[in-house]
């Protein structure tokens, strides 16, 4: 990407021209949610402004129109995904609702007590307290993939945590925190030797790599629409037929039924079955505007950029903040960077670096299991995106020396 | 000196600074020194969890007074911390229920009491109170 590419970029996202304290924004927090092209904001306005009738059951012009641009919605996410059908994509509000989801449906329909599931220790909460509930509810037991000390999975520990009452692995494409991103077709390769499905938490990757369902051979995967330029409030899951098929509805209501007696409910068919009340039709329809805008400048190029992001920043950081730690040195790593210095807590560098008007984020991140294991306080993270740019890592790295210096 | 006399000194010794990078090193050397807590006060129960930070806070009662001890795992809270001390501390439970502390927003750290900021601080304003109520419930 050249410096002309990226500035077109850049004025395409409104609020990067924000000031915060009179100080140009630098936003690095994309990792929580990333901001949004006009074409994105516009397709909102639009829907409201143009299109706005209830979708599916309305026999009048503007219903059909909304549901054809919800349903085309569909099929883009299905395309973007490389789902082999768009009955396999399940609007959710994002991934945590979509994991709760599988979590609660498919239990319904598979486990027992005495069952286990699988996650790993670098999982979001969102990765890890629906499946407590699960086995809280059919009382069976969580087993935790391991991570070696650059926050890797270990595979071998995996494959001796698979056994015959594994009913499910639930791994986390991308760590948040650490930027790994998992070998998840490997793990899948395993845990389909033994007939386990596997669930991916896709929330960190698909901003950043090209995901391809089918290829990795994905029971379930899922995402959320705010971490990839979409609006907030919508994600999606894709789950194959033979198992959407076969698990109960989450919720109950209007639109996920075929016919409805007080004797009898019978429930209407993929993928309207797992989508109970008014799905956020001008949620959906934006997504897929964030999609098409991602597909259009190319993931490749996202991912080369981006990369080239967290090479320069990880140099210059490491060479020149004195008593600073990277959590996280995986081989294969996403434009996410969590780190320490010295002792200071990072309460203290966010807060100062937020009043040089950089946005960054610190704490545990959601991932609490994790931050305990590697007996930290937290992390500072910086995440990249693809309109974040060099001099924007200059600077960043001109403030911390200025945090530090003040801290230390 | 009284409890709006010690905020007013405050908010004087802050307004001498016109930029935030000199404020806050004022924070930074509070916070820094700030009497570290005795072990045997620094225990769990005395925790006060935020969502990134952690606050300790110990009372005892003397001769009438509250005195506060805490700590925190940050910096910049310590130096809140610390100022909280200083105003609260050593003032009758009476003082202390009926105060409003309004220096935090005048010296321009409201940010570090904002729900959002998870920092314990503002649970650390309830508890410093709870403290000073159950006191006088005890006296």
């Amino acid at each position: 990407m050249n410096d002309i590419q990226l500035q077109n970029i850049r004025a395409e996202f409104p609020i990067l021209q924000e000031k915060i304290y009179n100080k140009e924004l630098i936003y690095f927090d994309n990792g929580a949610t990333t901001q949004k092209p006009k074409c994105v904001i516009d397709r909102i306005t639009f829907g409201y402004e143009h299109l706005n009738a209830n979708i599916h059951r309305g026999v009048h012009y503007l219903s059909q129109k909304a549901t054809e641009a919800h349903e085309d919605a569909r099929t883009v996410v299905a395309n973007f995904l490389g789902a082999k059908t768009r009955e396999e994509i399940i609007f959710t509000r994002g991934t945590t609702e979509a994991i709760n989801l599988i979590a609660f449906s498919f239990g319904e329909a598979f486990c027992t007590e005495g069952d286990e599931v699988i996650v790993s220790e670098l999982e979001h909460h969102a990765n890890i307290v629906p499946w407590q509930m699960l086995c809280e509810r059919k009382k069976m037991k969580l087993r935790v993939i391991p991570i070696n000390e650059n926050g890797e999975l270990d595979v071998d520990a995996y494959k001796s945590l698979l056994n015959e009452k594994t009913k499910i692995v639930a791994i986390a494409h991308v760590s948040n925190v650490l930027g790994t991103i998992n070998p998840v077709k490997e793990i899948i390769q395993i845990a389909h030797q033994q007939n386990v499905p596997v669930l991916v938490d896709g929330a960190q990757a698909v901003p950043h790599i090209k995901v391809d369902v089918v290829e990795l051979d994905a029971d379930f995967y899922v995402f959320s629409g705010h971490k990839i330029y979409g609006p907030t409030g919508i994600g999606a899951l894709y789950g194959k037929a033979k198992w959407l098929n076969q698990i109960p509805p989450y919720q109950g209501g209007g639109e996920m039924i075929a016919t409805v007696s007080f004797e009898k409910t019978t429930y209407n068919e993929l993928p309207f079955k797992f989508e109970a009340g008014t799905p956020d039709y001008i949620g959906s329809t934006a997504l897929a505007e964030a999609l098409k805008y991602v597909e259009m400048i190319g993931l490749d190029q996202i991912a080369e950029h981006e990369h080239s992001l967290l090479t320069y920043c990880t140099e210059r950081l490491i060479n020149e903040i004195e008593g600073i730690r990277i959590i996280g040195t995986a081989k294969e790593k996403s434009a996410v960077i969590s780190f320490l210095v010295g002792n200071i807590h990072p309460y203290d560098i966010g807060m100062l670096l937020d009043k040089l008007g950089i946005a960054v984020r610190t704490g545990h991140h959601c991932a609490q299991p994790l931050i305990d294991s590697l007996g930290i306080p937290g992390t500072v993270r910086a995440s990249f995106a693809l309109y974040n740019t060099k001099s924007e890592i200059d600077v960043f790295v001109d403030a911390l020396k200025k945090v530090v210096g003040m801290l230390g | 000196m009284s409890i709006i006399d010690l905020q007013d000194e405050i908010i004087e010794e802050f307004s001498m600074f016109d930029d935030w990078m000199d404020k806050y090193a004022l924070l930074i050397d509070l916070g820094n020194s700030l009497e570290p807590l005795n072990t045997e006060n620094k225990t769990p129960q005395n925790i006060i969890e935020g969502c990134q930070s952690r606050v300790w806070l110990h009372a005892e009662m003397h001769e009438g007074n509250v005195i506060y001890y805490g700590e925190s795992d940050a910096v910049l809270v310590k130096g809140i911390v610390s100022l909280l001390i200083k105003v609260l501390s050593n003032h009758t439970p009476d003082e202390i229920i009926n105060t409003d502390l309004y220096f935090i927003e005048q010296i321009g750290l409201r940010e570090h009491l904002s729900p959002t900021r998870s920092n314990g601080l503002l649970a650390m304003v309830k508890q410093m109170k709870m403290f000073a109520l159950a006191y006088k419930a005890k006296s």
